[in-house]
């Protein structure tokens, strides 16, 4: 029987978790909540030493510690351009470690019995476990798969071959089947299987996933690592691990469909949608229908002699590092009497909020950033739209055709502005896979070249004006 | 094992209380919220402790210390990680932090 203080101590850890994760919902209080979090993960990882006699002490030190030092030294050295990797990488491991949490622990299950001869585990127990190592398994690889497409290890458009729907179908049902078994006789070959087939259904169920959706699907195997957890709770009759993880299950599940709102898409649409196959594909080609392109002094006199600029930044900007140059070129502009703001979409980066993690990096005014629903009304008062790295945010064809994986996906209306000038790189599509029709338009400039370069050079030019 | 109701219970009420407390978030820190709920599941690293401790194979006690170590990872990496995030919402402007505006402005989405 666990001592009332311990159950206390991981009661008042449950509590902190509750409180850190409302804390990490508000501006104010998040940097303060996520502390709040990881003193109550410590403390509620130190309880166990303090009244278990457990063996192999010096041992689980060390792999605390090299753990620590992966986690810390990963975490510190990513660029906060590859946060959402790493946040998938750092969900998938978790997961992993739920799954083989569960397989140890059905081996101990196995063959115990009570003083009468009697297995002492009722079937619940053994259904949660079959839970936890299937779904933890689904959540190491699908995040796997997600970090792959995100690092650009595999292409970040959607991968569908023919009787992908049946493997997964079939994955699915033998998963169900044999959890079923688990719970009539355990043994730990049983969970190795189950264990294997999570793992295929993690891979099956993200491959056809494509590029700008992949970050609601890291949100959603987020949610699956926090029910394994809190599965484990349950297995392991250790509360502190049931509540936290059915709360960062419940949050998770939430702000999955939060996201996906914000993208103007169903969740079944996102994971499914790609295996109707069709134009929801996507093109990954680039495109050699004709563009109007110009040099940097030519965007400079745009630019320069403009009432009313708005800036749409994306990724590339950030790929590129050139949020620097950026400010400095509005500042510029800013001089010469030039109204400039900043158009943020709220899935600008790779996951919502990304860009302003990104900006507030580069230390840009916060005043000037502006949220699509606050500016989306100021494009028609516009002279130039300068989109710097961003294409899915700002494409027509989320209102107006619906085979395009983005339709619905509310956009800022850059298409309603008097010029738009695009800074890009090369005639790729977007993340999402599909074609801008506004780099076609009539209205529509395009700068080639690295953003950074590019900025640098328009910069010297309205200097030179 | 305990009453499995009683844990129902717990259950389904953090289910309502997890999704009352990030009911109204600013798309601003969907990403730091997801990064910082996924640190919290690392606390499977106590569960991954108490089953390597209590196991005597040598081969159970080994796959016992992987789980230790990737769900350190998980934890300590996610807490660190979400860290750094938010202290970009913060550095030297206080002023132009989030929090300085009014809540309409920066909800909704």
């Amino acid at each position: 029987m666990t001592p009332t203080w311990v159950q206390l101590a991981y009661l008042a850890c449950a509590v902190c978790f509750i409180l850190a994760l409302k804390g990490l919902a508000g501006p104010r209080t998040a940097r303060s909540g996520n502390l709040l979090g990881a003193a109550a993960a410590v403390v509620a990882c130190v309880i166990p030493f303090l009244y278990l006699e457990l063996d192999h002490v010096p041992l689980i030190l060390v792999a605390i510690a090299v753990g620590t030092a992966i986690g810390a030294v990963g975490a510190r050295r990513v660029q906060m351009t590859q946060m959402p990797q790493m946040v998938a990488l750092f969900n998938g491991v978790g997961g992993g470690a739920a799954a083989l949490v569960a397989l140890l622990e059905l081996e101990h299950m196995v063959g115990v019995t009570d003083t009468l001869g009697v297995d002492p585990y009722n079937w619940f127990v053994y259904a949660a476990t079959a839970f936890t190592i299937v779904v933890g398994a689904v959540s190491f690889a699908g995040s796997a798969v997600t970090f792959a497409k995100l690092q650009d290890l595999m292409s970040s458009r959607p991968v569908v071959f023919r009787g992908l729907p049946v493997a997964f179908a079939a994955a699915l049902l033998a998963a169900v089947v044999w959890s079923v078994l688990t719970v009539t006789s355990a043994a730990l070959w049983i969970g190795v299987v189950l264990a294997v087939l999570g793992l295929a259904i993690g891979v099956l169920l993200v491959l056809p996933v494509g590029g700008a959706d992949v970050p609601i699907v890291i949100s959603l195997l987020n949610a699956f690592t926090g029910l394994t957890v809190a599965a484990g709770g349950y297995v392991l009759g250790n509360t502190v691990l049931l509540v936290a993880g059915t709360l960062v299950g419940a949050a998770g599940t939430f702000l999955t469909l939060l996201m996906a709102r914000a993208m103007g898409r169903s969740v079944a649409n996102i994971l499914f949608g790609a295996l109707k196959g069709g134009s929801t594909l996507g093109a990954g080609e680039a495109s050699d229908r004709p563009v109007r392109s110009a040099g940097p002094e030519d965007v400079a006199i745009l630019l320069g002699y403009a009432a009313k600029v708005i800036i749409v930044p994306g990724y590339g900007l950030a790929v590129a590092q050139a949020q620097h140059t950026l400010r400095e070129l509005v500042e510029v502009l800013g001089a010469r009497g030039t109204a400039v703001d900043y158009a943020i979409h709220p899935v600008a980066g790779r996951m919502p909020g990304h860009m302003n993690v990104l900006l507030a990096e580069a230390q840009v005014p916060y005043e000037q950033l502006k949220e699509m629903d606050d500016i989306n009304g100021e494009f028609k008062q516009t002279d130039v739209v300068l989109v710097v790295g961003a294409n899915d945010v700002v494409n027509p064809a989320a209102k107006t055709t619906p085979a395009a994986p983005i339709y619905g996906m509310p956009i800022l209306d850059a298409d309603e502005a008097r010029q738009i000038v695009f800074l890009k790189r090369s005639m790729r599509p977007g993340f999402a896979g599909i074609e801008n029709e506004l780099l076609f338009d009539p209205k529509t400039t395009l700068l080639f070249g690295d953003a950074k370069d590019s900025l640098g050079k328009l910069l010297a030019a309205v200097k030179a004006l | 094992m305990s009453e499995p109701i009683v844990w129902l219970t717990i259950f389904v009420l953090s289910v309502f209380v997890g999704i009352e407390v990030i009911a109204k978030v600013s798309s601003t820190l969907h990403t730091p919220l997801m990064s910082g709920a996924n640190a919290i599941h690392g606390v499977i690293l106590l569960g991954a402790i108490i089953v390597t401790g209590t196991s005597d194979h040598w081969f159970a006690v080994t796959i016992g210390l992987l789980a230790v170590v990737l769900a350190a990872i998980n934890m300590v990496g996610g807490f660190v990680v979400t860290d750094r995030m938010l202290q970009m919402f913060s550095v030297k402007r206080p002023a132009a932090r989030p929090a300085s505006r009014p809540d309409e402005g920066a909800g909704e989405r």
